[in-house]
């Protein structure tokens, strides 16, 4: 294996990593120090623009530019960090915060300093207790060693950071549910116009980012955008963390170049297919992504490469499954999640994730026929990029995808059988 | 509803920009000091923040992880998410459950334990993962094994 030195999860193997004084120890705050004393808030934005670092919740928008759009003049703005990291498959945010919780609060009061802003809260999924005390714990070393509060390090620029517990809904990963779900509103998306960047937490300009994002800003501005343009592609620089899961030998994340072929992250880093089997599909970017197959996983893992084949890396949420996985079965149970989690507040994506679910089951119980197959088509058509948020495309662009390519997997089960003789509750 | 229970709904209903904002955390300390959230409390909470009970309830049972009636003394909480049930999750499932004589959703009559599904809880790489009164634990293979060990 290359030399390749982690950044993100360069401490997770530190013993006591997560305290502060390992992180001082090792570097930590040195960049908010350099920020701080010998950079001003554009310098930091400018910095982070050069590096074109692209948001790692999913969509891949570059931060700098969405930094950018919050106004100038606005007395009081918010950083909302989003690690509700909610979607099957991926699971690579809560691996960073166990891992360096400080990289983490670093990131967010860069941001805060660029931008402006004197008030963050981390949005962290109810279920992650573990995390929540982590950055709790944090929070309160960096609070009592000056880096966290008023007037941070001796300067005129303050900050505090609150940690937000959600309660178990995957919708609350969507900006502006979150925000919702912070006010103490059913976590229902908004509409759009206006953007959170003008009226966002409690009516006021916020950025909105991954944790993972803000935690790559933390060495972009210690070592500088040349060096983490050197990392990777240049239409998306930086380091990923690539979760891996499903039939392969070492499941985990990976932090490797943005752009690491999938094959070698299947085979090297996860150690292949377990049990001797043979690969049978790839889902690249966790429940919203089109399947992958076996002469396609050369593609190179970043959000254009992944583009150009039809699919998408998402939040970098890879699930291998073997040769004798059932796609549409796969299909159903990605279905039955995005019905369960669909919101309810528009109709094609409310009445569709129901559709899409009881289709599939009809046709992996071998009750159906070709017509489900074509009435599940033109649902998903229908449900794609026609809903108040994008959950109904992640509903249905799967489906959408696989309908393209496995189309003989359902005409199989539209004439009553799984070629691949999975059966119907398997 | 416990003084302490009270005390930190107090305290949190002080902490944010608008009192609404606080419902998140006092149903949370409502639910980390009493065990869950009866009608009651859900109520008093309601009442200490300024809201109608009915908004109060609209926004609490939008959540999966506020219990609405007591739970056992010990909740598994097991994902049933693809990754998970391609690992197993529903031999687990099927394991605790029949040990236990309860189905998914349901807690043992002496109130020892509870055991539901989950969505993804962010562990694929556990599968079949779990958490045990939201503690992660995975792979978790062996039903009994873990029964065992929370006894
Ligand atoms: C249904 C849905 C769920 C989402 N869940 C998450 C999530 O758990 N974490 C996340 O960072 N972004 C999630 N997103 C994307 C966010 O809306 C947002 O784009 C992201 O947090 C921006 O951060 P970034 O620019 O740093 O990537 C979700 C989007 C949708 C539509
Ligand atoms: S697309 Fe679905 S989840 Fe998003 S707002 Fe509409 S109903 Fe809610």
């Amino acid at each position: 294996m290359s030399a390749f030195e982690p950044v993100l999860l360069r401490r997770a193997a530190v013993e006591r990593g997560t305290e502060l004084e390992v992180y001082e120890r090792t570097g930590g705050y040195q960049a908010l120090r350099k920020a701080i004393g010998a950079l001003t808030p554009q310098q930091v934005m400018d910095e982070v623009s050069a590096a074109n670092l692209r948001g790692r919740g999913g969509a891949g928008f570059p931060t700098g530019r969405k930094w950018s759009f919050l106004p100038k003049d606005a007395p009081l703005k918010y950083l909302a960090v989003n690690a509700d990291e909610s979607e099957p498959g991926t699971f690579n945010n809560r691996v960073l915060i166990d891992a360096d919780p400080h990289l983490v609060i670093e990131g967010i009061l860069l941001c805060c300093y660029a931008v402006g802003i004197s008030e963050a809260y981390i949005y962290i999924r109810g279920e992650n207790v573990q995390g929540a005390r982590l950055l709790e714990r944090a929070i309160a070393e960096a609070r009592a060693k000056g880096y966290v509060g008023k007037r941070i390090l001796r300067s005129g620029f303050s900050c505090q950071v609150h940690v937000f517990r959600g309660a178990g809904a995957y919708i609350c990963g969507e900006e502006t549910a979150l925000l919702e779900s912070i006010e103490g509103r059913r976590p229902q998306p908004r509409s759009r116009p206006p953007f959170p960047a003008v009226v966002g937490l409690f009516g006021k300009p916020t950025v909105i980012n991954n944790v993972a994002t803000l935690a790559s800003v933390t060495d972009i501005v210690d070592r500088g955008a040349d060096w983490f343009k050197s990392i990777g592609p240049a239409t998306a620089p930086g380091t990923m963390l690539y979760c891996m899961s499903g039939h392969v030998r070492r499941p985990g994340v990976y932090e490797r170049p943005m752009g690491t072929p999938l094959r070698e992250l299947i085979e090297e880093h996860a150690g292949g297919i377990r049990d001797g089997k043979r690969l049978g599909f790839v889902i690249p970017g966790a429940a919203a992504s089109t399947a992958l197959v076996e002469s396609e996983i050369d593609v190179a893992m970043d959000y254009d490469a992944l583009r150009e084949i039809g699919t998408e890396l998402g939040a970098g949420g890879i699930i291998v499954m073997d040769e004798s996985v059932c796609i549409l079965k796969t299909l159903e149970r990605f279905a039955k999640f995005f019905r369960h989690e669909s919101c309810g507040k528009c109709v094609p994506c409310r009445e569709g994730t129901v559709w899409q679910h009881r289709l599939l089951e009809r046709l992996n119980t071998g009750l159906g026929g070709a017509s489900d197959v074509a009435t599940l088509k033109s649902i998903s058509e229908q449900m794609n990029a026609k809903t108040l948020c994008a959950l109904g495309s992640f509903a249905a662009a799967p489906q959408l995808g696989a309908l393209r390519k496995f189309p003989e997997h359902f005409a199989a089960h539209a004439a009553g059988g799984c070629p691949l003789k999975v059966p119907a509750h398997a | 509803m416990k003084p302490v229970t009270r005390a930190r709904i107090a305290d949190v209903a002080g902490r944010y920009p608008t009192k609404r904002a606080a419902l998140l955390p006092a149903l949370w300390a409502v639910q980390e000091e009493e065990g869950w959230v009866s009608a009651g409390d859900l109520e008093a909470v309601a009442h200490a923040l300024e809201l109608a009970p009915a908004d109060a309830e609209g926004v609490a049972s939008f959540y999966s992880l506020f219990h609405r009636s007591p739970p056992g003394r010990t909740v598994i909480d097991v994902c049933d998410n693809f990754v998970c049930q391609q690992n197993g999750a529903e031999a687990l499932l099927e394991g605790l459950c029949r040990r236990l004589a309860i189905r998914p959703g349901d807690t043992t009559p002496d109130g020892r334990v509870t055991v539901r599904r989950q969505e993804c809880i962010a562990a694929c790489h556990q599968a079949p993962a779990v958490q045990v009164n939201l503690e992660f634990r995975g792979p978790v293979t062996d039903a009994d094994a873990l029964l065992r060990e929370i006894a």
